[in-house]
């Protein structure tokens, strides 16, 4: 029963799909030999794309579970009566955040702290602060006025409020705002590649310059199988995290 | 017994219960009765410090409530709302185990107790603990939120317009089963409503509240025979006072022992108003009285309504 719904899903094949061509690109070879037939080689050898995604997603991981947690702490500072004040600041602070492009912010950090995965790292942060900051925010502004008023008024202590009620209940906006921050993550980690950090991209920038379209494509193809794959996860997560609150 | 004494509470300048004093028995239902504005919800929250006094002391049963942190205080008094604020991520096995779980009870003694409640409302627990809140109507809500009032078992209740969002056959059922649980319990009330009909059903006392101050404090009867002043006689409202005296007053109290009339007997305890409906209904102007065995004992007439 549940074998046959998870076969069913789109979840599974996506995933298969990328599984397969990050282990087996040579199963794309027909393709790319017969649409660029004067390429050699054809399928990026420099790194393996395995390799390239475990990289990838440790920038990822690395600087969406920084931005998660601190953004979850902001969101929660600034919605408590302490930290009301700070509100408009933290808000503006983490748009600027986000309108500053993180090529930018490479340009930035790569002076300071040097070529490799740190200034990467440091960009995906900064500029996935926002949609989490937000949406938490958001959430955690949208519990019932009733709700907080009965959890209030049944004698819970402020870090019970938090941790019983207004948590639980921003969980959906919550889920929904690391979900966006780490598919955009995922498709802007790829520019990490052009101040040496290791990403799926690495290929997309190697075959940019030496003008080798297939290595454009194959890594692209990954990187796009990547981060839609994560958000079709999130998806299920957050159907899971509805069905409990209502 | 809960006391408050010259109590006085400002919004930004603005003067919202001024001076006020008020005293409730223990195993009283003290209704506070006014229009939007008057304070009375001002007055509720202050007893529980969900607002804070700006003068004037509140004791329950001797102690200042400013002596207790806050949440202890809250933890013993029971708290019941409009929008009845059940936790909607929680069961409503959970959300009636709200107080108990804070005041770390045994999980034993929990169950005990929730499934206790749920007894006393008539929640069949197989059916119902597992449910959440939105998959309860609206009468089943407010009963889940004054069983999570009273999961505890405080000796104080504090209810605040708790059956206002509900409709008209449903509200009289809520207070059909809170005048129950009062009677059975023997909990002290606190009680807000806008709502006359409401209040002469459920008070032992009304406060009639009026810009943040008690115009006429008196038990529901005297309030209907003699209001203070005008304010009261139109809260009350001067055309329905004597249907509503009917309703306040018992057959048993206008007998005729030892006469008899034909047709179904009235109980002794029926209202007078209820005896004038059969009346009506029947097309006599005479009815038999019998008692809580069902024996007749008597019997009234028209004219003993009017008495």
């Amino acid at each position: 029963m549940r074998g046959g719904r998870w076969l069913a899903s789109p979840v599974m094949w996506v995933g298969l799909l990328f599984a397969m061509l990050l282990l087996q690109m040579d199963a794309l070879r027909p393709v790319l030999g017969w649409a660029f037939p004067d390429v050699t080689p054809l399928i990026y050898d420099r790194a393996s794309f395995i390799e390239l995604f475990l990289a990838h997603l440790g920038l990822v991981v690395t600087a969406s579970t920084a931005a998660a947690l601190v953004g979850l702490a902001l969101a929660v500072f600034v919605t408590r009566p302490v930290g009301s004040e700070f509100r408009t600041m933290i808000k503006t602070l983490a748009a600027i955040g986000q309108t500053f492009p993180p090529v930018a912010v490479l340009a930035i950090t790569v002076p300071l702290i040097g070529f490799g995965a740190w200034p990467t790292v440091i960009a995906l942060f900064v500029y996935g602060l926002l949609p989490i900051i937000d949406n938490a925010v958001a959430g955690l502004d949208g519990v019932p006025s009733n709700v907080r008023e009965a959890a209030l008024g049944m004698g819970m202590s402020p870090r019970q409020r938090l941790f019983a009620v207004d948590l639980p209940l921003a969980s959906p906006a919550i889920l929904s705002g690391i979900r966006v921050s780490v598919t955009i993550a995922i498709g802007t980690a790829t520019i990490g590649s052009t101040v040496g950090a290791l990403t799926l991209g690495t290929p997309i920038f190697d075959g940019l310059v030496a003008s080798k379209l297939p290595f454009v494509i194959e890594g692209a193809v990954l990187v796009a199988l990547f981060a839609i794959l994560t958000d079709m996860l999130f998806a299920r997560l957050d159907q899971r995290l509805r069905y409990r609150v209502p | 017994m809960i006391e408050l004494d010259h109590v006085t509470k400002r919004y930004h300048g603005r003067t919202v219960v001024n001076d006020l004093s008020l005293t409730v028995a223990s195993g009283e239902c003290c209704v506070l009765l006014g229009s939007s504005g008057s304070g009375k919800s001002t007055t509720l929250r202050m007893i529980n410090r969900l607002v804070g006094t700006d003068a004037g002391t509140i004791r329950i049963g001797g102690t200042d409530i400013t002596t207790l942190s806050p949440e202890k205080l809250r933890r013993r008094i029971g708290y019941a709302i409009q929008s009845t604020g059940l936790f909607p991520h929680w069961t409503v096995w959970d959300n009636i185990a709200t107080v108990p779980r804070l005041l770390k009870w045994p999980e034993t003694r929990v169950t005990a107790r929730v499934g206790e409640l749920l007894d006393l409302f008539r929640l069949d627990p197989a059916l119902y603990r597992g449910k959440y809140p939105h998959q309860l109507s609206g009468g089943e809500q407010q009963r889940v939120g004054v069983a999570r009032a009273l999961a505890a078992d405080p000796d104080l209740l504090l209810m605040d317009e708790p059956f206002a969002a509900v409709d008209p056959i449903t509200r009289d059922a809520l207070q059909t089963e809170l005048l129950r649980v009062h009677r059975g319990t023997g909990k002290t009330i606190v009680f807000v409503t806008h709502d006359i009909e409401e209040a002469l059903r459920l008070a032992t006392s009304i406060a009639v509240m009026d810009q943040g101050r008690i115009v006429q404090y008196a038990a529901p009867l005297d309030l209907l025979e003699h209001p203070i002043n005008q304010f009261v006689r139109d809260f009350v409202g001067q055309r329905g006072i004597g249907l509503k005296l009917l309703s306040l007053r018992r057959v048993g109290e206008r007998i005729r022992r030892g006469e008899s009339a034909t047709g179904q007997p009235l109980p002794a305890d029926a209202s007078l108003s209820e005896a004038l409906a059969v009346m009506t209904a029947q097309r006599t102007d005479r009815l038999p009285v019998a008692d809580a065995a069902g024996h007749t004992v008597g019997a009234i007439t028209l004219a003993d309504l009017v008495r």
